[in-house]
């Protein structure tokens, strides 16, 4: 949001707050029903959001006994680490946690820098051919060649079963190069284009210097949005990849909390496979909650950029 | 893309996709005559529908309220709160859903069977005439707040001379909402109404894949789902040609639909895609 839209809201709070202080303009008897109302409606909302977040936060710290016989209602029962110690030491969800952060980290920097770089040059006036090439971009958004061409496009390419399958298939993704597009385009003024080039700077001093600094709103968002994207991808892993060594973490997660399997093989030693079948339901409540929580350590950092970067995307786009 | 020939080639391993026999519109027939036909378009288009009918206006109402709500730390934890489910992968959505409704262990079964003398809850998920409702709720559940944004957004916008000049003439906060802020998002709505029908053929795959098992696979079993059965599931029948063009007619079915609801809303809104 930014300063000037939060004025407004701030604004508007304070009209309605002084209408009610003054002692002409009354605060009708409609509007105190009005206000208990929606006051009511959204504490139910906020109820219902959160109810089976802490729900899950709340059965993944009980003990594996009261999550079996289903005795956690709202706040941990007999509280332990049992969940946690169980999740840790099953070896899936290391290796998963490894290439989920990798395809993440490298995956969301070549999205990045690929998504800069085309929106760049299309935010210019000048580039020959410039509506050729958005159509060529918007065109793969709306019509593609479907799951099975795609499956044998990657056959040919050779990227099967690599971990680059995970990365450039989806270098770019053409909503966010719009929305970067339309940010260059809409704040980076014309003028400074021109005073760098009387200058005598070149496009190059002129992109890193001027159009990157002055993008940073942008870049946070197509970050967010990139990085969100790989950490919950399974879909092309779950396509592209039959090694379980290059698995991400969420296609563990849907061997374990959807197909209930868990892999005897990746567990230490038989003990811990008695145990960790003992610990199954609670073990998958942990794993929601460790699958989870490192995405949104992410969210507070960009939270204040939201508003913007939906608002470019979806009206201009 | 060159692979989309295949949509109309009897596909075969040994002589590759530009060697293999084209059989025109065969397999489109083959599709159109089949007893999936019905019931897998059909399911697209119901679950499809329903969730927007009632997923849409959600948000909107969400953003309302929302907007005229004046303490504004609570309005700030509702937006914190409720944009965070939009951050959880597909995959733990449908854990948590599967959790909660475990007929053994799961919140569902605490409650059922508190009310009906320890006996356990059925199992919702096996039960085909549920799983519309489940995975259109859950996914509502999920996005509402983060598809408001836009909307409170907008609704920021709003001058405040109209609510003074409202307030002045004595309207009361539900009739501003109701004559000042709904009109202001009025065209924002319109354009992701427009936004929303055009991709009505297409449900993504990757929730319902989730979601489906043996026993609601009448009412789950969607288009995509479908392709990759046939396609490339081991189980299915490894029908390369018969699977692209499956997705083919899908995807020509949406362009079309895109383009149409694209011109329409050139023309009502002055706001297209292109």
């Amino acid at each position: 949001m930014t300063k000037t839209e939060e004025k407004t809201f701030i604004n508007k709070n304070n009209l309605s707050i002084s209408s009610k202080g003054s002692k002409k303009v009354k605060s009708p008897i409609e509007d105190r029903i009005y206000y208990t109302v929606i006051y009511t409606l959204l504490i139910f909302i906020l109820l219902i959001v959160l109810y089976p977040l802490v729900y899950i936060v709340s059965a993944s710290f009980s003990s594996p006994e009261a999550v079996t016989s289903g005795k956690v209602v709202l706040f941990p029962v007999s509280p332990s680490l049992a969940g946690y110690k169980a999740v840790f030491k099953y070896k899936d969800v290391f290796i998963g946690y490894r290439n989920t952060f990798f395809y993440t980290i490298v995956g969301t920097a070549v999205n990045v820098a690929m998504t800069l770089m085309t929106a760049y040059p299309l935010s210019r006036k000048t580039l020959p051919g410039k509506g050729f090439f958005t159509f060529l971009f918007t065109f793969t958004m709306l019509f593609s060649g479907g799951m099975i061409p795609n499956y044998m496009l990657m056959k040919q390419l050779h990227l099967l079963n690599t971990p680059w399958v995970m990365i450039i298939p989806g270098a770019i993704g053409v909503t966010n190069l719009i929305i970067t597009r339309t940010f260059m385009q809409s704040n980076i003024p014309q003028d400074l284009l021109e005073a760098a080039q009387i200058d005598g700077c070149s496009d190059f001093k002129y992109f890193f210097s001027v159009v990157l600094p002055l993008s940073q709103a942008n870049i946070a968002v197509i970050t967010l949005y990139y990085a969100v994207g790989h950490w919950n991808s399974y879909f092309n892993a779950f396509l592209f990849l039959s090694n379980k060594r290059l698995f991400p973490l969420q296609l563990f997660l849907r061997d374990i909390l959807l197909l209930s399997q868990i892999d005897s093989n990746s567990v230490a030693n038989q003990d811990t496979l008695v145990a960790v079948h003992g610990l199954a339901d609670l073990l998958k409540y942990s794993l929601i909650v460790v699958a989870t929580v490192p995405i949104l350590c992410l969210y507070p950092f960009v939270q204040r950029y939201f508003v913007k970067g939906v608002m470019i995307g979806s009206l201009k786009g | 893309m060159a692979g989309l020939q295949l949509a109309f080639k009897k596909y075969n391993v040994r002589l590759g996709i530009w060697g293999s026999p084209f059989i025109g519109f065969r397999n489109f027939i083959k599709f159109f005559n089949s007893y999936q036909f019905v019931r897998v378009v059909g399911n697209t288009l119901k679950i499809s529908i329903y969730s927007l009918i009632a997923g849409f206006p959600i948000p909107i109402i969400f953003a309302l309220i929302l907007n005229s709500v004046r303490a504004e730390r609570f309005k700030k934890t509702m937006q914190t709160v409720t944009y965070m489910p939009h951050f959880i992968s597909v995959v733990v959505l449908v854990g948590i859903v599967v959790q909660i409704i475990n007929p053994r262990v799961g919140l569902l079964s605490t409650v059922y069977s508190a009310l009906n003398n320890g006996r356990y809850p059925p199992d919702l998920l096996a039960n085909p005439g549920v799983f519309p409702h489940l995975y259109v709720w859950s996914g509502i559940w999920q996005t509402f707040g983060w598809n408001s944004i836009i909307y409170t957004a907008a609704l920021a916008s709003v001058s405040l001379d109209l609510h003074e000049a409202a307030q002045i003439d004595g309207a009361s906060r539900f009739q501003r909402m109701i004559h000042v802020d709904l009109p202001a998002i009025m065209p924002t709505a319109i354009i992701m109404l427009i936004m929303r029908c055009g991709h009505i053929m297409s449900v993504g795959f990757e929730k319902v894949f989730l979601m489906q098992n043996d026993l609601n696979l009448s009412t789950s079993e969607l288009i995509s789902t479908y392709v990759y059965k046939v396609g490339l599931s081991s189980s299915g029948s490894m029908d390369f040609s018969y699977s692209t063009a499956i997705g083919l007619f899908n995807s020509i079915i949406n362009l079309i639909l895109i383009i149409i609801v694209n011109s329409i809303s050139k023309r009502v809104s002055e706001t297209s895609l292109w």
